[in-house]
């Protein structure tokens, strides 16, 4: 039990812990303490001034975020002295500050505003020119506005330890001192946005939002990103049915603090002009001719059941990114629908051996949160912060605040290697040797959390496992698999279960009759063998796929409708609608549509229809229902005993921080961003140094970073 | 051949440190050694690190950089027994308007200074010191490098010195320009390759300062006087000065004065006939009318508040300070208004940016100064001064906050009929 | 990759080695103040070099040029003459002084004359109080200038060349 201490703050008597910062215990008790450059998480900085508050039997004001608290102190906050000091510092600040506030996109959302509301300094007595530099644009996304910056040091902070990148700095010296890029005038970087997010000025705007709403003039819809598999919440600002930002601001989702440039930027695939708009069908000529749904849904009942009656051979390959209740439906229809085994979606990791291995073992499967608490993490062939940033982003932070043991066993450097214990290279194929070698540091641990990627599977998966039960010590496990549902459509078994067909058996079968894709894109780097096959394409696209299709439909894509998606660690979520595309419906509602042009009964095609028949037949899947409802994160735990071998290669998707499958290459943003100066560092990640570049950065325990 | 010192000595000196300036080769290790070198240091070899420390606490020997803070006490604020490495850093930043005092005990007498850090390492077991000079003085690195080389040649530095079995390695290290750097925590910031930003204390340098170890950092003049405390005791040192400010310090007097330059006192030596007897009163028979006690960081004194004895607490007594012994005389003809324009100037430059109160503020006062000497001033400016001042002291990072603040409220307050008489002119011309 | 003389290479290869181990990153200001006398001012190529040999990240050095006052990004003159006219120059007619630089030498504050030979810069207090007006011509110090003095010292800057 930590110590607690009785103090005071304006009247109102406090318990707390001994040593906790004065600004975050009269945060929790109620009180606001004003602050710029002090954010929960990064370092402390006291390099504002705002949080000065009045401390009896102490002559000067005294700093409230760096100040522990003391048995018998007695704090006022909204004093006198306390308020004129505010609005002093406010006024110094306001002296350099340009009057932007009618064409800055910061404009109310904006601390600064806020604060001169609250605490005054409105009216200046500043009689003299300002400091002018020009805006510059740092990268296709960032752009930074120097006078506006009050240098609170929140983005080099949140790059630096956030992001692990330190691509932004503090240059010059005095009135003139500014933040830099860390290429001059351009960044090379993440592109993550974090630093525009975090900044409570308009000083760093986004060049795909800026100038074109209010916040007050948009519906904030929180959903899942739709790129990669760790299940980010993203806050769509949607203004007249459109998509015009993506951010976390409300830190409501499992990510908290934490985005991507996927997360953060690339919704504008959702409005490309060649999103599909429009069921088309090969004519006789060849060429495809926009029809209705209706005759589209006729023809695909006809040409079913015509296979169905004969016993032909259908071939259906799901997505990893529709929901979890398109999946299950989708599963259901091949199964029970049409009574064929053959179904598949692209595999990126082997959860098939993965849940196998761990069938009866309990609290093994770790979630995102765990990756952050455990006291160890060991990341094993992947390269996190190219292919599930959200997951390295807990393990750093796991490190800066409880300077948890990180290892890495990769066969290229990755961005851990920073805060790593010990970090080994191996040849590809070689990691598990890797893995062994540090048994010795693992097993004195006492807790360890292994993450590991696709160059671990089959009998890999049990080599790991064993070894992890070897250690004597508690071990979770994350498989890491890509896109936004992978873990969804394994649960759903969307699988080739029971001698059914892989994807690539499918491709490969001759005598296929139907071929039917959902939200998959297989035919991009094979050949279908059966010329005859009549295939069905729901996509967004024309994709290499859609174009060999007999019948196209348009589809939703993630931000078109409500679901549920699972996360790479099994964490279930809820999609919110955010926007509607013209022509296109939901992949549930096409499946919906052809069950019942066919006289299937396989139940309501409604997402919470459907998802409460998951929770009840899905093992693993009957979480609670106010979690999900509610925006929060289920984790599910599949574990049903032995799961047998399934065909067909598994093959990670090898996306990087800026590409996400067929969905990126429709991103203006993520293409404008590549193709940018800083941009295509992409896989090998920008310069990072091992020391901290923060400016004069204290870890709050009080020890000085060199 | 002797060093031709930049201003003749007073035969009112008490001279401890600056015994040795003047002296042929006085820079040189012979020199030194002939006239009491290296005595204090075989005595400390035999003295217990806490009798070392003991004897600097009873000398009374307060900081010379300018804080002021006792040297014996700050010594024993380093953690001896701390399995990590010690080091010793020296504080020749030396940027304090007004001083000029570090670069003639560096330039005269380095191995004194040497000596003193010895003494230093030998009380903390302390076995690395870095020289922090300031880029202007790159002569002074030089020399400090030749120095620094002799005694190494000579078995004064390095593996085990003089055969008492003590190593210490000292190297210099240059800065580039910036004031702040002059500040303990930023000096430290600077010495790891950073911009010289100040650091949050605690944890305070002794604890942990350079590379997160335990650090003393003292000023040049500070270290310089260890042999003599050591040597002849610290009782007698102290016995020079007032009580709890011991001893002699070199103070530099410049300004309207006929004989400026540095000179060594006692603490405690009347402000009045230093100016009038070493400095050799003001020139054309003129009236004093203000006077800078240490730097331009202390608060101003008008003529009548000179009539005090010159120590830290007596000048700390009257609202001021004896900082960084830069002393700066005014006569009749001085426009306060441009001094206080030229200080903010200064403040306002080499504000290194880190709080929103210095920064800012220091370029708003200087834009007002600016705007108020090149005679746009208006009547509420001379209280905007003293209060964008107030609202800066007391609030900032770092002391500078203060040095920019101090003079200023005393200038508005003490020389209100300066900015007067500004005004007036400025009325008038815009009249005709 | 650049290299310096043997002189500063000695220096650097010295300093290097004077600082805790993994900790190289000190060496950064010195060696750019150092390296500027020779390549003449902090160019972009200086800055990648000094961020490799003291093993830290281009950004990391750029931070720092801007910070400190005796780094510029645009050369000097081959004489950089240095005026000061902070409170104790002030009173002595240190202002008058660097007024009269900036005729005699016909530009202002941190420019070059045509011919790239000498350079201007109105300074902070640099150390000689006592002996003011001070002025100092790259690292060379001189006290008690008057305009007369300042302009012999000039003449025979341009007399050197």
């Amino acid at each position: 039990m930590a110590e607690l201490v009785n103090l005071t703050i304006n009247g109102q008597a406090i318990q707390a812990e001994k040593g906790a910062l004065l600004i975050e215990v009269a945060r929790q008790n109620g009180i606001e303490i004003p602050a710029f450059c002090y954010y929960e998480g990064l370092t402390l900085q006291a390099a504002c001034r705002m949080c000065l508050v009045e401390v009896e039997k102490t002559p000067k004001l005294q700093v409230g975020c760096t100040l522990p608290v003391a048995d018998g102190m007695v704090v006022h906050t909204e004093s006198e002295i306390v308020r004129k000091a505010r609005k002093g510092t406010l006024e110094f600040l306001l002296t350099n500050h340009p009057l932007d506030c009618p064409v800055c996109d910061k404009g109310g959302e904006c601390e600064l505003q806020d604060m001169v509301f609250r605490y005054g300094a409105g009216e200046s007595r500043f009689a003299e020119r300002k400091h002018h530099v020009d805006e510059q644009q740092w990268s296709p996304v960032v752009y930074f506005d120097a006078p506006r910056c009050i240098l609170c040091y929140r983005c080099v902070r949140v790059c630096n330890e956030g992001m692990g990148v330190g691509a932004l700095g503090v240059a010059n010296r005095g009135v003139i001192s500014e933040i830099v890029p860390n290429r001059h005038d351009y960044l090379e970087c993440d592109e993550c946005g974090a630093c525009i997010d975090i900044c409570p000025v308009g000083a760093l705007t986004s060049g795909s939002y800026r100038y074109q709403t209010r916040p007050w003039e948009m519906t904030h819809v929180g959903t899942i990103c739709t790129h990669c598999g760790d299940g980010c919440r993203t806050t769509l600002g949607v203004r007249d049915d459109k998509i015009v930002r993506g951010n976390n601001r409300d830190h409501s989702g499992i990510n908290g603090e934490f985005l991507c440039i996927k997360g953060r930027y690339a919704f504008d695939f959702v409005e490309h002009p060649e999103r599909l708009q429009s069921p088309m069908l090969r004519n006789a000529q060849g060429e495809f001719e926009p029809i209705s749904w209706s005759k589209a849904f006729a023809t695909i009942a006809g040409q079913f059941e015509i296979v169905k009656d004969r016993g032909g051979k259908f071939g259906i390959i799901g997505s990893n990114h529709t929901t979890n209740e398109e999946n299950y439906f989708l599963q259901k229809f091949a199964r029970q629908g049409l009574g064929t085994k053959n179904i598949d979606h692209h595999r990126t990791g082997d959860l098939a051996t993965f849940f196998d291995a761990l069938s009866g073992k309990n609290g093994a499967l770790a979630t995102t949160a765990d990756l952050y608490t455990a006291k160890a993490v060991l990341v094993v062939g992947a390269d996190l912060a190219q292919q599930h940033p959200f997951l390295s982003y807990q393990a750093r932070a796991n490190f800066r605040h409880h300077a948890a043991h990180i290892y890495t066993v990769t066969s290229g450097p990755v961005r851990e290697d920073n805060q790593a214990v010990a970090s080994v290279r191996v040849a590809k194929g070689g990691e598990l040797g890797g893995v062994e070698s540090l048994r010795e540091k693992l097993k004195v641990e006492g807790d360890l959390v292994i993450v590991f990627g696709d160059s671990i599977q089959g009998d890999g998966v049990r080599k790991l496992v064993a070894f992890g039960d070897s250690l004597g010590i508690p071990v979770k496990y994350v498989c890491l698999v890509d896109y936004s549902n992978s873990r969804g459509a394994f649960d759903m078994s969307l699988i080739p279960r029971d001698g059914g067909m892989s994807w690539q058996q499918m491709l490969a079968a001759k005598d296929l009759d139907v071929l039917w894709v959902v939200g998959a894109n297989p035919l991009k780097n094979a050949t279908l063998a059966s010329s005859n096959a009549f295939v069905v394409v729901q996509d967004l696209f024309m994709t290499e796929t859609a174009k060999r299709a007999n019948l196209v439909l348009p589809a939703a894509s993630a931000y078109e409708k409500n679901g549920t998606v699972t996360n790479v660690c099994g964490e279930v979520q809820k999609l919110k609608q955010a926007v509607k595309v013209m022509g296109t419906k939901t992949d549930l509602e096409i499946m919906g549509s052809i069950a019942k042009e066919m006289n299937l009964n396989l139940g309501i095609w409604l997402p919470d229809k459907v998802f409460a028949e998951i929770r009840r037949t899905v093992h693993g899947y009957d979480v609670p229902l106010p979690v999900v409802d509610t925006g929060g994160a289920a984790p599910t735990v599949p574990l049903n005993g032995r799961v047998p071998a399934l065909p067909g290669a598994i093959q990670s998707a090898g996306d990087t921080l800026f590409t996400s499958g067929s969905m990126s290459r429709y991103s203006k943003i993520l293409n404008a961003v590549i193709e940018s100066p800083g941009g295509l560092y992409g896989s090998k990640g920008p310069e990072v140094s091992a020391q901290s570049p923060t400016a004069s950065g204290q870890t709050p325990g009080g020890t000085v970073q060199s | 051949m002797p060093k031709k010192l930049y201003n003749d000595p007073s035969p009112l000196e008490t001279r401890i440190l600056s015994k040795r300036f003047g002296l042929d080769n006085s820079e040189t290790l012979a020199t030194y050694l002939a006239n009491d070198g290296f005595k204090a240091f075989r005595k400390a070899r035999e003295m217990k690190p806490e009798e070392i420390i003991e004897e600097v606490k009873t000398s009374a020997l307060r900081g010379r950089g300018g804080a002021g803070f006792p040297t014996g006490l700050k010594w024993s604020f380093v953690p001896r027994s701390s399995p990590k490495p010690k080091y010793i850093v020296i504080n020749a930043d030396e940027s304090e308007p007004g001083t000029c005092k570090d670069r003639l005990l560096m330039e005269y007498d380095p191995h004194q200074m040497i000596e003193g850090i010895l003494i230093a390492g030998l009380a903390l077991d302390a076995h690395k010191g870095y020289l922090y000079i300031r880029g202007e003085y790159r002569y002074l690195i030089d020399h400090m490098d030749r120095a620094i080389a002799e005694a190494y040649a000579q078995g004064y530095l390095g593996k085990n010195i003089l055969g008492t079995g003590f190593d210490f390695d000292l190297y210099t290290h240059s800065g580039a320009g910036a004031y702040e750097c002059g500040e303990e925590t930023a000096l430290l910031d600077s010495l790891e390759g950073k911009r010289g930003i100040p650091r949050m204390k605690p944890p305070f340098p002794a604890v942990a300062g350079a590379w997160a170890s335990p650090t003393l950092l003292n000023n040049v003049e500070t270290f310089s006087a260890i042999p003599a405390i050591i040597r002849d005791g610290g009782a007698a040192f102290a016995a020079l000065g007032t009580p709890k400010n011991g001893g002699t310090r070199l103070l530099c007097v410049s300004g309207h004065v006929n004989k400026p330059g540095v000179y060594e006192v006692p603490l405690g030596y009347p402000m009045l006939k230093f100016i009038e007897e070493i400095a050799g009163g003001i020139p054309g028979g003129k009236k004093l009318k203000a006077v800078i006690p240490g730097g331009s960081s202390c608060p101003i004194l008008k003529a009548n508040e000179c009539d005090i004895p010159m120590d830290y607490d007596s000048l700390a007594k009257i609202g001021s300070m004896l900082g960084s012994g830069g002393m700066v005389v005014m006569d009749e003809t001085t426009d306060m208004v441009k001094v206080a324009l030229r200080i903010m100037r200064f403040y306002a430059h080499e504000s290194c940016g880190w709080c929103i109160p210095c920064r800012e503020g220091t370029t708003w006062l200087r834009k007002i100064l600016q705007r108020f000497d090149d005679g746009g001033g208006r009547s509420e400016d001379v209280g905007l001064l003293g209060e964008l001042s107030k609202n800066m002291l007391g609030r900032t990072f770092c002391a500078l906050g203060d040095a920019a603040a101090m003079p200023t409220i005393s200038i508005v307050e003490k020389f209100a009929e300066d900015f007067e008489k500004r005004l007036a002119r400025d009325r008038q011309m815009v009249a005709v | 990759m650049m290299t310096f003389s043997p002189e500063l290479e000695q220096k650097f290869a010295k300093m290097l080695t004077s600082y805790p181990e993994g900790k190289k990153r000190s060496a950064v200001v010195p060696m750019l103040i150092y390296a500027q006398d020779e390549v003449g001012s902090i160019t972009p190529e200086l800055i990648d070099e000094v961020a490799r040999r003291c093993e830290v990240t281009a950004l990391q050095v750029d931070e720092v040029v801007g910070y400190y006052s005796m780094l510029h990004r645009k050369p000097m003159g081959k004489y950089h003459v240095q005026v000061c006219t902070n409170i104790s120059c002030l009173l002595v007619g240190g202002m008058e002084l660097y007024e009269h630089a900036c005729k005699k030498l016909g530009i202002g504050h941190k420019q070059v004359t045509a011919d790239g030979q000498i350079s201007l810069e109105e300074v902070e207090c640099m150390g000689a109080c006592s002996w003011a007006p001070a002025v100092e011509i790259n690292y060379d110090f001189h006290h008690h200038v008057t305009p007369e003095k300042l302009d012999q010292l000039i003449d025979g800057l341009r007399k050197a060349q």
